[in-house]
């Protein structure tokens, strides 16, 4: 193998082909919880393979609905179907799925082997089968030196791990992971990140993901839904998310960004022009914007979008003046916090590409900010 | 003061610490010598009953006479071995049956509305309110020929005579799962209560039906509650004299009523403390050998 998970990955888009069958398809699935929607007209088409995550601030109903995915809770209305077959009222223990919790739900009384080959004897395998498979998986997880041990005598890294393994042995089609990653230090958690991609590529199986933390779904999945109050913002792959985002939600729910509030002065079916009070010349956004005349819309520039520079620029659009407020040194860039004359704060970063800058831009200074046509993103909502 | 402690090397930690041993000692070690003293030495016509065991004879010697007979006599005598086993066959029946009834009691409380939890608790306490004289009083009541169960077998047509019930190894069975249902109870529903569910929801995930996930997760996990629960019930049982003495037959011999008589009828000290000797060395043998066999299963590589 001498591709690498993530080139494989690229060419991985079973979402733009109207002839694939999804393997999982969520249809209009409403969760209440007394009045309360946790889980609100949701419907999802998940395909073969891929790391699909479910992102969203803590309390969107992520949990909620993964669990409807495993059985544990039922649609108020709604269908969910798995490769095919109507799931909705399937009880757990029957369906071709398994779940790795967020607290690991490791049984206690159960040693390390024990708890892999559980749900194996469950499906009353040939003894030797269960015992080499167990071997396998724990060699996988690299757990094989902790097969006798109990689940007490295991670090936090080392109990995700046993989790892992136990729903994986099962050789399930699809996989349920509950912040699988959550209570890991950065190093582990990037070492599992790739190793999930790794399992997902030799034993071909399909991922739904819950995760809180983007930056987690942008590596991880080939593509992310964005929940926001039980309902799914926008479905995409990381880049579509961060480049193209439907909504202001999810622009600034994704990287930071800098909104500038405005409405259109010029709306041609090639080109807009956006009048804004906080910027000295106006937005030029080279692509037609479907908006009322009049409304107020908003124009989304990621910080790494916008350059800084000491001359005025001579256009007459894409540039506004600011004064330096705050700088911070991250090593490989460099975060400019600048004051707009309206009083307005925009992020900047900027790459540290020469080593020593004597003539570095520094505070107070007064400067000028540039971007391209291309790089506002306009949102209406 | 606190520098007077600290000078005797005594600081506030170890205070507490010393606190349960200072219990241990003054409520249990000391009796517990008292007792062992006593049934070694010979009963006597005299007040206290016995003879001491240490004896100076007023010419620089110090006598020590231990007398083993006591415990001869129990040996020889097989009414005493008849009363220790039938003890422990009722104490073991009874915490059978109080684990029957109380587990799935326990589990529905614990399974319960949290809410509704303390309430439930609450009520499986509230007897205690009341005294436990009283309850087993209350149970010849309804046991007797002409009480309220045999009324009301006979008013609903099940029997035409009523069944002697009273005095027999039935209501003492029935007043002892009664009378100690509770303490099987409490250790279960605590136990129980705290365990975390999401357990079984991962045993379902791999395929346990809702029954098999209860035998494979929920019941050794409460396995502690279970022995918890049994010890105390079973300790005390083996010991019980009221309820045998007001609900069960006069001739059933249980080992608290063998100590009573020996005590307050025949008042033989020194045979009775051998008795009690016997009894506790009966209990706590079997229940340190389980304590062991358990720590040692929960230390595992641990240790
Ligand atoms: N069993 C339940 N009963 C009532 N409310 C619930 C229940 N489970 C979840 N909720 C509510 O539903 C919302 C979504 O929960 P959850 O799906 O766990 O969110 P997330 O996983 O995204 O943090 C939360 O506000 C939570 O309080
Ligand atoms: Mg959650």
């Amino acid at each position: 193998m001498a591709t690498s998970p993530r080139a494989t990955q690229q060419k991985f888009e079973p979402w733009t082909d109207p002839d694939a069958k999804p393997y999982v398809r969520i249809e209009k699935v409403t969760k209440k919880f007394g009045d309360f929607f946790a889980v609100d007209d949701v419907s999802l088409s998940i395909y073969k393979k891929e790391i699909f995550c479910l992102l969203g601030a803590s309390g969107c109903g992520k949990t909620t609905l993964l669990r409807m995915l495993a059985g544990f809770e039922r649609p108020t209305s709604g269908k969910i179907f798995i490769d095919g077959v109507d799931m909705t009222s399937i009880p757990p223990y029957e369906r071709p799925v398994n779940m790795m919790f967020q607290s690991y739900a490791i049984f206690p009384h159960m040693t390390v082997e024990q708890n892999v080959a559980f749900g194996l004897k469950q499906e009353r395998l040939q003894k030797d089968e269960i015992e080499s498979r167990v071997n396998d998986m724990l060699n996988l997880v690299k757990l094989g030196q902790f097969a006798k041990r109990k689940p007490h005598q295991l670090s936090g890294g080392q109990r995700q791990r046993v989790a892992l393994a136990r729903s994986l042995v099962k050789k399930p089609k699809l996989l349920l992971l509950d912040e699988p990653l959550a209570a890991l230090d950065k190093k582990l958690r990037e070492h599992t990140q790739f190793e999930l991609i790794n399992i997902k590529e030799t034993l071909g199986v399909t991922f739904v993901v819950v995760t809180h933390d983007q930056e987690e779904a942008m590596t991880l999945s080939t593509r992310i839904g964005l929940m926001n109050h039980g309902e799914i913002v926008q479905v995409g792959t990381p880049s579509e998310i961060y480049e193209y985002p439907s909504s202001r939600f999810v622009s600034e729910f994704i990287g930071s960004v800098n909104m500038f509030e405005g409405r259109l002065v010029e709306d041609e079916p090639s080109y807009v022009r956006i009048g804004c009070d906080d910027l000295e010349a106006p937005i030029y956004v080279d692509h037609g914007v479907s908006s009322a005349p009049g409304a107020t819309i908003w124009a989304a520039i990621r910080p790494e979008k916008i350059t800084i520079s000491r001359e005025k620029p001579d256009a007459t659009d894409n540039w506004t003046a600011a004064v330096v407020q705050d700088i911070a040194y991250m090593g490989d860039m460099s975060i400019y916090l600048l004051r707009l004359d309206s009083g307005k704060v925009v992020r900047v970063t900027q790459p540290n590409i020469y080593r020593h800058a004597d003539d570095r831009i520094t505070w107070d200074e007064r400067v000028f900010l540039q971007w391209y046509p291309e790089s506002p993103v306009v949102v209406t909502k | 003061m606190k520098a007077l402690l600290k000078r005797a090397g005594l600081q506030g930690r170890s205070v507490v610490a010393a606190v349960p041993y200072l219990w241990l000692l003054l409520f249990f070690l000391i009796p517990f010598v008292i007792v062992l003293k006593i049934s070694f030495s010979s009963s006597l016509i005299a007040m206290p009953p016995y003879e001491p065991l240490l004896h100076w004879t007023g010419e620089k010697v110090l006598q020590i006479k231990l007398n083993l007979g006591n415990f001869a006599f129990l040996v020889e005598d097989n009414l005493y071995w008849k009363a220790y086993l039938n003890s422990i066959w009722v104490a073991s029946v009874s915490t059978f049956f109080c684990l029957l009834l109380g587990y799935p009691i326990a589990y529905a409380i614990a399974r319960s509305n949290p809410s509704a939890r303390n309430i439930l608790m609450l009520l499986i306490v509230l007897p205690f309110w009341t005294s436990f004289l009283l309850r087993v009083y209350a149970w010849i009541g309804i046991l007797k020929n002409n009480g309220l169960l045999n009324n009301f077998l006979i008013w609903i047509g099940a029997i035409d005579q009523p069944i002697q019930m009273l005095q027999t190894d039935f209501a003492v069975y029935v007043g002892i799962v009664y009378s100690y249902l509770p303490f099987m109870i409490l250790p279960l529903y605590a136990n129980l209560e705290k365990m975390d569910l999401t357990l079984l929801e991962a045993a379902a995930d791999l395929g346990c039906k809702p029954w098999q996930g209860f035998l494979k997760v929920t019941l050794p996990l409460s396995l502690p509650g279970v022995r918890a629960g049994c010890l105390l019930v079973f300790i005390p049982a083996v010991g019980e004299f009221v309820i045998p003495s007001l609900l069960g037959d006069p001739g059933m011999l249980m080992i608290g009523k063998v100590l009573w008589t020996e005590f307050f009828n025949n008042r033989d000290w020194p045979v009775a403390s051998a008795v009690a000797i016997v009894l506790l060395l009966f209990l706590v043998i079997p229940m340190m050998y389980f304590q062991r066999a358990q720590d040692a299963e929960a230390g595992g590589v641990h240790r």
